[in-house]
């Protein structure tokens, strides 16, 4: 910690006793640090305000509340009650299952096939632009507009893609109403709706690759597939490792798609996600500690992902 | 262009290169607009298309007949007029708020450097490593019952302003931008008598105009995309964003008129899109690589 508010004045605060500047002046430093703090907190007050109401509060809060009941309006300490029954609930471990799944589905998905279509649209000297434009189009259409639009195609009745399924003499799918098929339904659609802007990323990160890299390659015998593995992958490490640890954390917290696609649950509850089941236990159980409870565990959980790729971007900077 | 990618020239320069190039390009082509393009065609014509049509198997590609009334049925019956000003009224008071809280706040820790500056800066940060979701009920039951003013805040705009302030990514965004602002350009903003709200407004603000424009598409699309907390804040029908609105009166509605509104929502959105796209994909990228 420096002082800051000295920055801008060579004079120290507490002047040697013996050859300072004159009481007067002293005072007139002071007041005018004073006064510089007043404005720039000033400045800060309203956004510190928000934060303190709506994200620092709230985050004490959802300590307290995982250790506390809600009956009948009054608030009582039950110590780890909450824990243990959100640890002996059965849809406790198949969220946890279908979560995982969902995760792993969408990073071999949701992260190699932006990486790939990055690699392939940087490799053209023409059309880059409406490519680029197509695959980030999906990114801004209300999710509920996407969601509702895949519902349609994963129809079992009339859907195009038993339709196109039908067409090319392939076996027609249940889709979203099989307990096999239904989070990978999930995924297909939620990834059609979000890679616009990995990809994006990935082909900025391309464009900065040298050259001259590819040709010492060349030169090397190296074959595409292998120009892939050495030049390009170490050459982004930075990117995919960020945009890596970006996808496990929003991917766990996944909500929105699950639930608009299959009202959350899914066949036999296939689909259930770990923020739909707390979702679930805050405002269909009103059971406010229990949701506290799981949303903690997810948070020790996530926590790990997170500090990681705070300290990754912050060295990305250096 | 200049820059020579995984291919070499030389192999493309062949005529065997040639011809391969530009058949995987055809076919690149081909497949991305059938995939991307594909569903937003199907979804513009589909609401052309009637109820049993819409509901026959195969599917059809054209429809047999156009029915352009679908269109406006759905408009009045899904009130989406009065769910497409909500929204708008969201989203754009959202970005009022977002710019001028958090372009202050970040001025502030960056140029002003107040007492405890890093302190806060440091809390705001610490708020990116909870995961969103986490967060969702402890803020529902705190707007419920704001604490000092007592207030209830469901159904009213401020339940997607307030929020949407803390967003600690943007304010570092703008903080890392004012950083690079060259100190003697203040001091001598300074040295001429300029408070710091003038500083603000007639140096900082107009060299950060990209950095703006990056932050301000954060917050609208933020807003625009949002789903789970305006579901649980805002239960009254007339106060509904698009994406809750449309989600709620989905049930009860043809599905031909539905897929015609499902069109008109992603419409906005889409056309602001097209005309930015060039600002809005380059600000993404060079936004969102550093987090």
């Amino acid at each position: 910690m420096s002082a800051p508010t000295l920055s801008t004045s060579s004079m120290p605060v507490k002047p040697p006793q013996h050859d300072g500047p004159p009481p007067v002046a002293r005072r007139e430093i002071l007041v005018r640090n004073l006064r510089r703090n007043l404005s720039a907190h000033g400045f800060l007050i309203g956004a510190v305000l928000c934060f303190a109401f709506f994200s620092w509060y709230p985050m004490v809060r959802e300590f307290l509340l995982a250790f506390q009941k809600n009956a009948a309006g009054r608030t009582t300490w039950v110590g780890l009650d909450n824990l243990d029954y959100v640890f002996h609930d059965p849809a406790f471990w198949q969220a946890w299952r279908n979560t995982l799944l969902f995760t792993g589905l969408a990073l071999v998905l949701g992260f190699l096939v932006p990486f790939v279509i990055a690699i392939v649209i940087n490799e053209f000297r023409h059309a880059q632009g409406y490519l680029r434009l197509l695959v980030y189009l999906p990114v801004m259409l209300p999710p509920v507009a996407s969601v509702l639009l895949f519902k349609y195609f994963y129809d079992p009745g009339y859907g195009l893609f038993n339709g196109i399924l039908h067409f090319l003499h392939l076996p027609e799918q249940q889709w979203l109403q099989s307990t096999s098929t239904s989070m990978l339904s999930v995924v297909i659609a939620s990834t059609w709706m979000n890679m616009g802007g990995a990809t994006l990323i990935y082909l900025a990160a391309l464009q900065g690759i040298p050259g001259e890299l590819y040709e010492a390659a060349e030169l090397d015998g190296a074959g595409i597939l292998r120009k892939i593995w050495h030049v390009t992958v170490p050459q982004t490490r930075l990117i995919l490792s960020l945009l890596l640890l970006m996808q496990i954390i929003a991917t766990m917290q996944v909500f929105t798609e699950p639930f608009l696609l299959t009202n959350g649950a899914g066949p036999e509850g296939s689909t259930t996600t770990v923020v739909y089941l707390i979702y679930q236990y805050a405002f269909n159980f009103n059971n406010y500690g229990a949701a506290a409870a799981l949303g903690l565990v997810l948070l020790v959980l996530l926590a790990g992902f997170s500090a990681a790729y705070v300290r990754l971007s912050r060295d990305s900077e250096s | 262009m200049a820059e020579r990618t995984l291919i070499s020239p030389a192999q493309l320069g062949r005529p065997r290169g040639k011809a391969v190039y530009w058949g995987v390009l055809t076919l690149v082509l081909l497949l991305f607009t059938l995939v991307f393009l594909g569903p937003l065609y199907w979804m513009v014509t589909g609401g052309l298309k009637t109820a049993q049509e819409i509901a026959q198997s195969p599917p059809t590609a054209f429809p047999k007949s156009l029915h352009p009334d679908n269109y406006s049925k759905a408009w009045h019956v899904m009130q989406l007029s009065k769910l497409l000003l909500n929204t708008l009224y969201y989203a754009f008071g959202a970005l009022v708020f977002q710019l001028v809280l958090d372009v202050a706040a970040a001025y502030s820790l960056s140029k002003l450097r107040p007492v405890l500056g890093k302190v806060i800066l440091g809390m705001m940060l610490a708020t990116l490593m909870i995961p969103a979701t986490v967060l969702v009920v402890p803020q529902y039951l705190t707007v419920l019952d704001m604490p000092v003013f007592q207030r209830n805040l469901l159904n009213s705009p401020w339940v997607i302003w307030l929020p949407s302030v803390t967003n600690a990514f943007n304010i570092f965004l703008l903080k890392r931008f004012f950083d690079s602002i060259p100190r003697e350009l203040l001091d001598a903003a300074s040295i001429d008598g300029a408070s710091p709200l003038r500083t603000l407004r007639s140096v900082v603000l107009p060299i950060s105009r990209p950095i703006l424009g990056v932050v301000s598409i954060f917050a609208i699309v933020g807003v625009w995309k949002d789903f789970l907390w305006p579901m649980l804040t805002l239960p009254d029908p007339n106060k509904q964003t698009l994406n809750v609105g449309i989600y709620s009166l989905a049930q009860g509605v043809p599905e031909n008129w539905l897929i015609a509104a499902l069109a008109m929502a992603s419409a906005p959105t889409l056309i602001i899109f097209l005309i930015f796209q060039r600002n809005i994909m380059s600000g993404l990228t060079a936004g969102s690589l550093k987090g």
